[in-house]
């Protein structure tokens, strides 16, 4: 029996059914296990629950530009004067890269109020409010101008300053988020 | 890693990158055609499990790392958050928690089993040390990391063993200081720990690579402890061993998930989920159960410095085995006296450990006493008495033999025993 | 050969395992041990019941949060799955009834607002002094993750058998028994004023009034409104809020483990074709 033993282990064995059977399980809790190291990064739970920020707009003077952080970004909160509105409201559509009303980046009766993210939408500067070439904001870092609705006019940037979900909690109270 | 490979990679691409890199030979050379003995037992599938939990250890740990805060102040709730918010991290925090203790499961499994087949004697008293060495290593891994939660056992543990080095005559408080940091353990421990923490497991790997090295240049020791003589006696790495290690491995996985999923806290201390405090010491300090032996020798010596060296001559004394036990039979199979001590030896070390977790009183302190004893005399007289005095049995003739069971010869005892 | 492997097993397993009665809480011989009680949470497929959560919630916050905080635990979490089955609308009003301690403003001055789902429960006491001045120097503890910062010492066998019967209510044991075992002190020991004589506690005098007696707080599901009844839930409340991801993690534990042994099994005929080329 012993002297029938041969060393045939160096031949590539059967890819039979059992071996791949074996190796198709191995790979799939491979995967499974994998997924926790993965998944971990996400934001967690309490991340993901952050509170709302509210702020409260009485000490806002017209013409003013507050930041609030929401989220660890900074918030832009605008009060706009009667020019900068009439302005934006008389753009062209066609003029913009990204098109869109002003009146679709304000709450109805509240056009005064402008709250923009105030992350630049090229690669995640701040821009600086009050200048550029259309009196928006301008970001230092690559140069993208926006005018005063937070729309992308000129610059890199390909698309308009992102306005938070928010709401009126009441007339001189925004709670963004 | 043992010679030059004649391994051949078929495709082009992989030729023209074997000859400026020669790693796919070196891969199959070490973990393809490499050469294991026919007759290893399901013991020797450890190596590959002690592998694994290094592996399990590294990855939960960085992934733990990116939400852990090593402060005082927030090293508690950051392990708590961990346990509650992030995704999945009650159980990344289980399986690195318990997974320590797996690690220490089957090195010690690892370890009796070098010392009952005579895996430490010739050529292989390099693979020994570095052996001892990564056992070294690990402890201080270990218990740094259990430092990192911050609880009360994380803290007084922390202070209690870093208090050792104070028994150093003349420098020694200066030492401890140098270690905390500052005058008791606190932010600056907490912090340095947390860095050696992370470094150490990487040190592990290299000596393992060393470790695995020296194994692959000698070979690997089998249950006969004979040399391998044919290539009748071996079997090729892959499939033999890889398949058999595979299977070990995933019965071993499921032990490690009865832990991880079903009782988590078993293998850890109730008192390290209260936040650490340095006024208040817990009524009874245990350290985790894979340091108990030591412990109980440490705690054995009525001497403060008498203690310490005891506890570190413990360890030390491992590296000296090679040239302690002189005796040519590896194995105990033929070894009939070597094999009794050895069980002894055994029933030493977990009645050390049983009187690690008892306080440190009455018969508790003389029963350790004992046993301290005859854990030094066993290495010390004991094994080099055996190797004059005791007859080893017949040895097979070949590893081959005494799995295939051929017909004992006569001859075989005078050259196979070595 | 085989009686020998065996033996090592045994060995291994039993260094282990007196390292786990080790990690038991040595305290006081005299304590006697709590008993064992039956729990909808232990076992392999142990699961909160949602109902005895919420009636221990109740308990915590009418009896027990006089003292006690909940500091790890934040509101959100009694709606998460596993959790006691409240909905979005009720976890905000039970936050709102909190006051959080918030700022700066704008003025650069701290203030007082109601809590909201992403808050943690407030601190009963601005610090610890604060909270020993009100209580003859003795400190309530938070009581976030208690039920697993208590135990009490499991002999042998019983610590190895605990391992396969996966017994880890070691916690909530010792707090029901805790909340349920005081009586007068035996003739001969004599307490402060401040002082209550409890079976369970270690050392028995223990600085904390008995806190339940019957009907002092009003159950509306039927439950019976008993000390012994009380303490039950909120022992049960308190475990969740020290594992709130207890039925998930029995729950992939149960997946895991039919894998590991599918996987098992079919490493372990591979194995044998592989090595029956070898004889």
């Amino acid at each position: 029996m012993a002297k029938s033993t041969t060393m045939n282990g160096e031949q590539p064995t059967r890819r039979d059914f059992l071996y791949i059977a074996t190796g198709a399980v191995g790979a799939v809790g491979a995967a499974a296990a994998a997924w926790p190291l993965i998944s971990q990064m996400n934001p967690d739970a309490s991340v993901q629950a952050l509170a709302s920020t509210e702020v409260d707009l009485t000490p806002v003077a017209e013409g003013q530009i507050i930041t609030v952080k929401w989220r660890g970004k900074p918030v832009f909160i605008a009060h706009r004067t009667k020019k900068e509105i009439e302005e934006a409201k008389a753009t062209q559509l066609r003029d913009l890269p990204d098109p869109q009303p002003d009146e679709a980046r304000v709450k109805k009766g509240k056009e005064q109020w402008l709250v923009l993210v105030g992350v630049c939408t090229h690669l995640g500067c701040v821009p600086l409010g009050h200048q550029g070439d259309y009196k928006g904001f301008f970001c230092p870092c690559h140069g993208s101008h926006y005018d005063t609705s937070g729309r992308i006019r000129k610059g890199p940037a390909p698309s308009n300053l992102e306005v938070p979900p928010y709401e009126f909690a009441t007339d001189t109270m925004v709670r963004i988020g | 890693m043992s010679g030059p490979s004649n391994f051949q990679p078929k495709s082009a691409l992989l030729q023209w990158t074997e000859r400026r890199l020669p790693i796919l030979g070196l891969m199959h050379s070490s973990f393809v055609a490499y050469p294991t003995p026919r007759n290893l037992n399901y013991w020797w599938t450890f190596g590959g499990i002690l592998s694994f939990c290094l592996g399990v250890q590294i990855i939960t740990g960085i992934v733990l790392a990116m939400h852990y805060t090593p402060t005082v102040a927030g090293a508690f709730e950051s392990v708590e958050h961990i346990m509650r918010d992030v995704n999945y991290g009650w159980l990344l925090r289980n399986m690195h928690a318990s997974g320590a203790s797996m690690f220490f499961i089957a090195v010690y499994i690892h370890m009796f089993r070098g010392l009952y087949y005579g895996s430490y004697k010739e050529p292989r008293e390099i693979l020994w040390i570095l052996g001892v060495i990564i056992f070294l290593l690990m402890m201080a891994t270990a218990f740094m990391g259990y430092v990192l939660p911050w609880g009360q056992m994380s803290f007084w543990g922390a202070t209690v063993i870093t208090n050792l080095f104070s028994a150093i005559p003349g420098i020694g408080p200066k030492v401890v200081e140098f270690l905390w940091g500052g005058y008791s353990v606190d932010q600056p421990t907490l912090q340095r720990f947390f860095s050696l923490h992370y470094l150490l497991p990487f040190m592990i790997a290299g000596v393992v690579v060393l470790h695995v090295w020296a194994l692959h240049e000698v070979g690997q020791n089998n249950p006969a402890g004979i040399d391998v003589k044919s290539d009748k006696d071996t079997l090729p790495f892959t499939p033999y061993a890889t398949a058999k290690d595979s299977f070990a491995m995933v019965c071993f996985m499921i032990l490690f998930a009865w832990f991880v999923f079903y009782i988590p806290n078993y293998l850890g201390h109730a008192d390290n989920y209260i936040p650490a405090n340095p006024l208040q010491t817990p009524t009874h300090i245990v350290p985790e159960w894979y340091f108990l032996p030591f412990y109980a020798i440490l705690r054995a010596i009525p001497s403060k410095l008498g203690g310490v060296i005891a506890m570190f001559a413990s360890i030390a004394v491992l590296a000296f085995l090679p040239w302690l036990d002189r005796a040519k039979t590896r194995s105990a199979k033929y070894r009939p006296l070597f094999k009794q001590f050895f069980w002894i030896f055994v029933i030493t070390c977990i009645g050390l450990g049983w009187l690690g977790a008892k306080p440190a009183e009455g018969g508790y302190v003389i029963a350790s006493r004992i046993l301290t004893a005859w854990y030094f005399i066993h290495f010390l007289v004991v094994l080099p008495l055996l190797s004059y005095y005791e007859k080893p049995s017949q040895v097979p003739a070949s590893i081959a033999e005494s799995v295939l069971g051929k017909q004992p010869l006569a001859t075989a005892k005078a050259k196979g025993s070595r | 050969m085989m009686n020998k492997n065996t033996l090592l097993a045994l060995g291994i397993v039993s260094a282990l395992s007196f390292g786990a009665s080790g990690a038991a809480l040595a305290a006081d011989a005299h304590a006697p041990q709590p008993p064992r009680l039956k729990w909808s949470f232990s076992g392999p497929f142990g699961h909160y019941d949602k109902q005895q959560l919420q009636r221990g919630f109740k308990v915590y916050r009418e009896v027990c949060q006089a003292c006690h905080s909940l500091k790890l635990v934040a509101f959100r979490t009694l709606g998460q799955s596993g959790a006691l089955g409240f909905s979005e609308g009720q976890i905000k009003t039970i936050a709102g009834e909190y006051q959080i301690n918030d700022g700066p403003n704008d003025r650069g001055e701290m203030f007082q607002r109601p809590g909201r789902p992403s808050d943690t429960f407030p601190l009963v006491f601005a610090n610890e002094q604060a909270a020993r001045a009100t209580h003859n120097g003795a400190l309530p503890v938070d009581l976030s993750v208690i039920a697993k910062a208590r135990t009490y010492e499991v002999g042998f066998p019983g610590f190895l058998i605990d391992i396969v019967r996966q017994y880890q209510e070691n916690g909530v044991d010792y707090l029901q028994a805790l909340l349920t075992g005081y009586e007068n002190p035996p003739a001969g020991e004599t307490l402060t004023p401040n002082q209550f004589w409890n079976k369970f506690f270690p050392g028995h005098k223990i600085s904390m009034r008995p806190p339940l007696e019957d009907k002092r707080v009003e159950y509306t599901d039927g439950s019976p409104q008993t000390v012994d009844q009380y303490a039950r839930d909120v022992t049960a409340f308190l475990m969740w809020t020290a594992e709130p991801h207890l039925e998930a993690r029995k729950r992939m534990g149960f997946q895991v483990m039919i894998f590991l042994i599918v996987f098992a099994g079919l490493g372990y005929f591979t194995k044998k074709k592989v090595w029956a080329n070898a004889h």
